[in-house]
């Protein structure tokens, strides 16, 4: 890296900064400025000014103090490494931070984002001199964790003819573990490499998305699905549980790889985060979950510009792990702190502010950061994802705001917290009527060949009965429950019970906090069970009392609790022992 | 010499250069046509024409003119005789374990007619980001005494929870009531209290310093007092001075201090003033752009820090414009606090003290600091369903008000008499009253005991037996 003087400082203004004199310099370029070197990036040209928005504290810089280019934009480091570890907006490693200046984030700290010191073991693929070679091709892997196994790709960019491959063995990232011919000349490929945040990594096709993102989440995955590769916003008030499902998907969802993203968010939740995860054990593979989480924590007191980076270095992270041939599930939490990093930059750039404050092209950027996910086809020819969870912080609750409609026009799916339902500490608060998902007829027959044929229609028979309650609900609130037909009781009666025994789920109770799929359908059938074979007792003149005092509905409310995942047959004796009192009752009235 | 070499010793050289006259004064900000380089957040020395210094920062700097704001304000400045010296450095303070039982002004100078306190050290008012990796997460129980926060919003040692009132709701009262009855279960600590005022009002200051001297805890508070006559513009600086002085005794001498800040709503207002001056682009209400990440700045200056043994926890006080939650000061503040304790004005009208609403108040870090081992093995199970079963009240207290009580199924009759219990007997209490955790928990369990045993469905079975209807 060349380090060269592009300019001085002519103005400061708290993160942005403008430079004059300079005249060889590039868009988004990588800048430092100033002797303590803080860290920039270019974000308007103009005749012989720069505008520069920096990622650290300015205090203490002057007009005159000089700008030093770097060449090329700002970057994130690829390779064996980052599994495990917590970073900063810009990809500075933090526990590398913390060994060198302590409790206090100091300005001007130059860390390396990996490591080049640590050793990996390299297992080259079987490829032979004069091999063809092309971008995103797989030379090797590191086991990196026990779970991920590291692939080691050939930069985007570089294609030829293999020239040297080096045997299996212990390399740093920056030595070469490839040499191509190209057309330009020899390449040393590494297990390292560099891609800029802000542009999207190539791929070969997208695919439609028919695979559901499993999370555990029982009223995510039955009633409100997303697929591998999709796009969700998780907008609510603050304390409706935004952190909390976030936290509950990045803990149980079947992602291969998480890379959470805590965006102008509280430092103690990501020290939750660090102190839980290494603790928590993957049931499906029964690791840590730390061996398969990357987190980005730009807290709410850290510099707002490297806020505006971070949802970028962590997809960027995320796509390179998709190139592979992984599922990635990317958390950004909150997507409005970095809309808002967006305004104050923009305020600050006296630039013309449409909405609320917010620059005109907040909906491009928005589109732009989501049109990252989806289902492709990499360029090594495998089926990789990233799906991109965005929670969104709407002021006042009140999801009209510009951030949470823009957001609306480019995700495919939308949990709406309800602050009704997190005040009753109903979690996750996910309101079932504001709620939608555009991937379930696209995941329907993934659930009907894993859960059962009936699936799609015990859900919307299910989604239909709780509409019915809202409207009888309003009447209730009008003349009393009294006044309803016991058929009609039934209803709200058979809805409250799918409230608090499906929807509701604890998210610290060893059993309850993940729900497999078969769990969760048949889960939804007991249920079911009741609603059906119960209207027919009440039509056959039995009493919703009588109904209502049958002694295996506490078991039903608390089959959550009581059955665990691995042993459903508990669930078909449920299922047993409530027909039998169902029988019962109905053979009185026959 | 080299050019950048030059430049760093220009800088050097011409700090503290004084300048005479200014070429523009608004509101609190001065602005100076063509100085030396000028940093941006300097200190900045004004001297008045009667020969008084008034501190300032710079705001905006640029090779053409500069931007001071001048905290004590710029009444009596004069275009051609007010001088400007730039410091070269940050606005520091001199912090010392000294400055417990002592009073300041909102810049850290006291006005208790004592001398100012020999510094131990100097610290930059703005404090630095704390690295995530080296926090520490909170789970330490405070018991203030106080039923309603103990039971269903407990504090945690290191959190940040304020208070959102409104204006002539009891918020002093429970503030003082918690800095005087609060302790951790089983353990002596040194504790400090760190008490900021932004914009109040005398008998405010006053009530708290009694409050205070009748406790005889005052030798271990610091007050910072920016009091609602004193410039509007001080207010922006005070709870960074409080702060200050709050991380040198919780990091370097290892004290737990609790940091009162009243009133948020105040400092935010400052804020604003500021802000319309130097023409910045309004967000909501007018409040600027950067409200979030400035309010973040303050809130974020508490927690635990591995290695130390010290803490800091906040207890910030805003009243609510027009009682309105969503307005931006609360509806910010919420975003970046631990949690909220929210007051109702319909329950102060009832009498009841200290008037918390039940459902919107919340304490995010309680998860961790409570049940067995920390206070009582059944309290997340108990906190979760008196939570439910209050909520339910309100629903049928709204049904109760369309349809009338006459209508309401037995059911929901018993609901009503535990919603009244609840609110009398388990939320309210006396401004003396220090209820040990066993207390409160107790008393819920006999607000439930209201209840017939199979509403109960966030309980266990156990804890059914061991205290439903003893």
């Amino acid at each position: 890296m060349r380090e060269r003087i592009i300019g001085q400082v002519r103005r400061v203004n708290g993160p942005v900064i403008e430079a004059k004199g300079v005249t060889d310099a590039m868009m988004l370029e990588l800048v430092r400025v100033a002797e303590v070197r803080l860290i920039g990036e270019i974000i308007k040209l103009e005749g012989q000014t720069a505008v520069i928005q920096v990622y650290e504290d300015t205090t203490g810089i002057c007009p005159g103090d000089n700008i030093y280019g770097s060449g090329m934009p700002l970057s994130v480091e690829l390779g064996p490494g980052l599994i495990g570890t917590i970073y900063d907006g810009i990809q500075r490693p933090l526990e590398e931070i913390y060994k060198i200046s302590g409790h206090y984030i100091e300005k001007g700290i130059q860390v390396s984002s990996i490591s080049k010191e640590r050793k990996w073991s390299f297992v080259p693929e079987d490829l032979k001199p004069g091999d063809i070679i092309y971008p995103g091709e797989i030379i090797g892997s590191v086991q990196e964790t026990e779970r991920i196994n590291h692939k080691i790709l050939i930069p985007p960019g570089v294609s030829g003819t293999l020239k040297k491959i080096f045997p299996e063995g212990e390399y740093a990232v920056e030595d070469p573990v490839a040499v191509v011919e190209t057309k330009d000349g020899d390449v040393n490929v590494a297990m390292l490499q560099r891609w800029p945040i802000r542009v999207p990594r190539p791929v070969k096709e997208r695919q439609p998305l028919n695979i559901p993102l499993i999370t555990g989440q029982r009223v995510i995955d039955t009633l409100f699905p997303i697929a591998k590769g999709g796009t969700v916003a998780i907008p609510g008030g603050f304390g409706t549980g935004k952190t909390m499902t976030q936290h509950a998907i990045a803990k149980w969802c079947d992602a291969d790889l998480i890379v959470y993203i805590g965006c102008g968010e509280r430092g103690n939740e990501m020290t939750d985060v660090l102190t839980e995860f290494p603790k928590l054990i993957d049931p499906r593979t029964n690791r840590s979950l730390m061996e398969r989480t990357i987190l980005i924590a730009n807290t709410s007191n850290m510099p707002v510009s490297a806020r505006e980076a971070s949802i970028y270095t962590g997809v960027t992270l995320a796509e390179y792990f998709r190139d592979m041939g992984y599922h990635v599930a990317v958390m950004a939490d909150s997507t409005s702190r970095w809309a808002e990093a967006l305004r104050e930059l923009s305020g600050r750039m006296e630039e013309m502010p449409a909405e609320e404050g917010f620059p005109a092209y907040l909906p491009t950027r928005i589109a732009e950061f989501y049109e990252r996910a989806g289902y492709m086809n990499t360029l090594c020819g495998k089926e990789g994802s990233v799906s991109l969870i965005g929670a969104v912080s709407p002021p006042g609750g009140d999801f009209s705001e510009p951030v949470t409609q823009h957001t609306k026009r480019f995700v495919r799916c939308f949990w709406g917290l309800d602050r009704q339902l997190a005040n009753a500490r109903h979690y996750p608060a996910i309101s079932w009527l504001e709620s939608y998902s555009e991937y379930l007829l696209e995941v329907i027959p993934w659930w009907e060949q894993h859960a059962g044929p009936t699936w799609s229609d015990d859900r919307a028979e299910m989604m239909e009965l709780l509409q019915k309650e809202v409207r009888l609900q309003q009447v209730v609130k009008l003349v009393g429950p009294d006044a309803l037909p016991d058929s009609q009781k039934f209803i709200i009666d058979v809805c409250t019970l799918f409230k608090n025994a499906f929807l509701q789920q604890n998210a610290f109770d060893d059993i309850d906090r993940f729900s497999t799929v078969e769990k969760q359908m048949k889960m939804l059938q007991v249920i079911l069970t009741y609603y059906r074979r119960g209207s027919e007792v009440l039509k056959r003149g039995g009493t919703l009392v009588k109904l209502k005092k049958m002694s295996v509905n506490q078991d039903i409310v608390k089959m959550k609790f009581n059955v665990p995942n691995e042993d459903l047959k508990l669930l078909d004796k449920l299922t047993a022992r409530l027909e039998r009192s169902l029988d019962q009752l109905e053979s009185v009235y026959v | 010499m080299s050019k950048i070499d030059m430049h760093e010793k220009q800088k050097k050289l011409k700090t503290g250069l004084e300048y005479i006259g200014v070429d523009r004064i608004d509101g609190p900000l001065v602005f100076i046509k063509k100085t030396h380089a000028v940093g941006y957040r300097e200190l900045v020395e004004c001297v008045d024409p009667s020969g008084a210094t008034r501190l300032g920062l710079v705001l905006d700097t640029s090779s053409d003119i500069v931007c001071v704001q001048v905290f004590e304000g710029t009444s009596g400045l004069t275009m051609p005789d007010t001088h400007i010296r730039f410091m070269g450095e940050p606005l520091k303070l001199g912090v010392s374990e000294k400055m417990l039982g002592r009073v300041f002004n909102g810049l850290g100078h006291p006005i208790d007619n004592g001398p100012m306190p020999v510094a131990e050290t100097e610290l930059d008012i703005n404090g630095m980001a704390i690295n995530p990796t080296a926090r520490e997460y909170p789970k330490d129980f405070i018991q203030t005494g106080i039923s309603v926060i103990d039971g269903m919003n407990t504090l945690i040692r290191g959190q940040k929870l304020p208070i959102f009132s409104g204006n002539g709701l009891p918020h002093n009262e429970l503030a003082a009531q918690i800095a005087r009855q609060a302790k951790i279960k089983g353990s002596k600590t040194n504790f400090a209290v760190v008490f900021a005022a932004m914009g109040v009002k005398h008998d405010v200051a006053r009530y708290f310093v009694r409050s205070f001297e009748e406790t005889g805890v005052l030798d271990n508070v610091a007050l910072f007092l920016s009091l609602a006559d004193d410039p509007s513009i001080e207010r922006t600086i005070t709870p960074r001075t409080a702060l200050t002085l709050a991380e040198h005794l919780a990091f370097n001498k290892n004290m737990h201090v609790l940091v009162i800040m009243t009133d948020m709503a105040n400092y935010c207002e400052s804020l604003r003033e500021i802000s319309t001056i130097r023409g910045e682009i309004p967000s909501r209400k007018g409040y600027p752009g950067y409200l979030y990440s400035d309010l973040a700045e303050l809130y974020e200056r508490s927690g635990m820090v591995k290695g130390f043994s010290g803490s800091i926890t906040q207890l910030p006080i805003l009243t609510m414009p027009n009682d309105d939650i969503s307005h931006p000061i609360p509806d910010l503040t919420g975003y970046i606090t631990e949690g909220q304790i929210v007051f109702e004005r319909e329950m102060y009208s009832r009498n009841i003290y200290p008037p918390v609403a039940g459902l919107p108040s919340l304490s995010r870090l309680m998860k961790d600091g409570i049940g067995e081992g920390m206070t009582r093995e059944d309290h997340p199970h108990l906190a979760s369903q008196l939570f439910a079963a209050y909520s339910y009240v309100k629903d049928v207290r709204n049904l109760a008000s369309v349809i009338g009580e006459e209508e309401l199924t037995p059911l929901d009759h018993q609901y009503m008499e535990f919603g009244e219990a609840f609110e009398r007997r388990f939320v309210s209490q006396k401004m003396n009253e220090d209820r040990s955790i066993e207390e409160t928990l107790n008393l819920g369990w006999e607000c439930l005991g209201l209840l017939p045993q199979d509403e109960l469905h966030r309980v266990t079975e156990e804890e059914i037996e061991k205290y439903y209807g003893r």
